[in-house]
């Protein structure tokens, strides 16, 4: 199998204390990955580092087999990376449908085409398509701060696919989620994941919902990969168990 | 009923200057010229979120650059166009640094840019005259139409300020409207989505002073005697609360905040000026404090009840 994403001996320290230290893995294409840890275990920053946002202090991040350190993130999302935040992410001001419609707009055409071209960029299909998918019809022109929190959380994961990337980086998509969306979110994923073979890493602090989603899991504990494998394996680790729970 | 509204506003400003005295024009020109203005530091500043106290430096430049040309026998169009390229050159520059700092650092960096403006237009004497200014400045005659009469000049405005406004609409209505907001409203998310926001923050400076730019080109020629102090920060100031008040963000806002502050001091005239200040200054701290999205905003909130 391929490897989309390759990460060798990644770190990052804020002063004297390190976050991520030395991390390696990959992530082969199709498989969706699942990264636990408690909280304060680099997680966050590791997708930081990935994605452009924080520039690591030492190793290398690899795109199909292509290093990218040093890329910013938007040109990163050209390449087909995607992302939600831990944090809701959304744009208030604008509809449901404006935001997915920005989530795609700049994946196509010039700079020159989006000032003199179509309002919606050519994406207004793909975003009545991505709206339906998601179920959110009924709240297609609303403004996105008018949503409750799990609707917010449900369109920031739809923005992530507007542009139909191969990779996405999901940090937290099930906080603050209720229940019955959870399973829905979970449901599209996996959707996703089998017909577009989307490679998927999630960070996640639901359990359940990572074992159910994830085909593999990294467990990640002061910066370092403390172990690997399956969802079944990990929950019996003592070295996880441990982690989480301390002595 | 809006539209009915606006038909009716701009029937009233095409009609107004038959009822008005020269000085009325000459006010309701003055509005014109700095609405145009506002409308581009609400691009910069209400669209996508980068505070610039530097607007009304560009106006000067505009201004400057308009009136040097034209003194020297430059034909008016090309003078025009080269003080809007050189503001929207100098605005993309002076973008550079809202790649870095944000809010009111922001504000100090553009606040600092306004008075090297100021200061130049002041000391620079064998540019720009100095403390002694520019005079004499001719104004337009498009396809040989002599502006040199106020209702002509005020026309050549309200022509300008059409063409802004419309070149305005469709922009924030375009992609790059949506991408401006996005920058305004949340700068990393939209990297994360492929929103290029380096180079659409540098776009928002370069086309709010570029329109800066031209307010000043339509002002030289208004006045037809231009000095540095009409360009300090106290111009840049004055702009940034005509679009606070009126509305940032809002498409009609500038016209708004412009007529309140160029129109209203003088309907306001009864007692002295320094009446007037004062409550202008309280209603504006009135108006931020209960309703930070000025007076549109404040119109939206009660038409919503």
């Amino acid at each position: 199998m391929n490897c989309v994403l390759e990460v060798r001996g990644l770190a990052k320290a804020f002063g004297g204390i390190s976050a991520v230290d030395g991390v390696s893995f990959d992530v082969r294409e199709g498989e969706i990955l699942g990264l636990i840890g408690p909280n304060g275990s680099g997680k966050s920053t590791l997708f930081n580092c990935i994605l452009g946002q924080l520039a690591p202090s030492a190793g290398e991040v690899r795109i199909d087999g292509r290093p990218i350190t040093g890329m910013r993130p938007c040109e990163l999302n050209r390449l087909g990376v995607g992302r939600t935040f831990q944090l809701l992410q959304v744009f208030p001001q604008l509809t449901v449908r404006e935001n997915l419609i920005l989530a795609g707009q700049e994946h196509q055409g010039s700079m020159w085409s989006r000032l003199v071209g179509r309002r919606d960029a050519g994406q207004g299909a793909a975003a009545g398509r991505m709206i339906e998918f998601f179920r959110l019809q009924k709240l297609a022109d609303e403004k996105a701060g008018a949503l409750s929190y799990g609707q917010q959380k449900l369109l920031d994961v739809a923005m992530a696919f507007m542009a139909g990337p191969r990779l996405v980086l999901l940090d937290e998509p099930a906080g603050g989620v209720n229940p019955t969306m959870l399973a829905g979110l979970r449901e599209r994923l996996r959707e996703i994941n089998a017909e577009k073979r989307a490679t998927f890493v999630v960070i996640e602090h639901n359990m359940e919902f990572v074992m159910s989603l994830c085909t593999r899991v990294l467990v990640l504990d002061q910066g370092r990969i403390i172990a690997e494998g399956e969802p079944a394996a990990i929950r019996a680790d003592p070295r996880v168990i441990e982690a989480y729970l301390g002595h | 009923m809006k539209r009915l509204c606006l038909a009716l506003l701009a029937l009233a400003l095409v009609g107004a200057p038959f009822f008005l005295k020269p000085y009325g024009i000459y006010l309701l020109s003055l509005w014109v010229v700095m609405t145009v203005a506002a409308i581009g530091l609400n691009l910069t500043l209400g669209y996508a979120g980068q505070i610039s106290l530097a607007q009304g430096a560009f106006v000067g430049i505009g201004a400057y650059a308009a009136a040097l040309l034209t003194t020297q026998g430059w034909p008016l169009w090309l003078a025009f166009f080269l003080a809007v390229a050189l503001s929207l050159a100098i605005g993309w520059v002076l973008g550079y640094p809202a790649l870095r700092v944000q809010h009111h650092y922001l504000a100090f960096v553009t606040l600092s840019f306004a008075t090297l403006v100021f200061l130049v237009l002041r000391n620079e004497e064998w540019l720009t005259k100095g403390v002694y200014g520019i005079a004499g400045i001719p104004r337009p005659a498009p396809l040989g139409w002599s502006t040199k009469g106020p209702v002509d000049f005020y026309f050549f405005c309200l022509g300008v300020l059409a063409l802004v406004s419309a070149g305005t609409w469709w922009l924030v209505r375009s992609p790059w409207g949506r991408a401006f907001t996005a920058l305004r409203e949340n700068a990393l998310r939209a990297d994360s989505l492929g929103v290029d926001t380096r180079r659409y923050t540098l776009m928002a400076f370069a086309i709010g002073s570029a329109i800066g730019g031209v307010s000043g080109a339509l002002y030289a020629p208004l006045v037809q005697f231009i000095e540095p102090t009409a360009f300090s920060l106290n111009l840049s100031l004055n702009l940034l609360l005509m679009v606070m008040v009126g509305g940032s963000g809002y498409f009609l806002g500038p016209f708004l905040g412009a007529a309140v502050s160029v129109l209203l001091p003088e309907w306001m005239r009864f007692g002295s000026d320094a009446l007037y200040l004062i409550l202008y200054g309280t209603a504006v701290m009135a108006l931020m404090a209960f309703c930070p999205s000025g007076l549109l905003g404040l119109a939206e909130r009660l038409l919503k009840r």
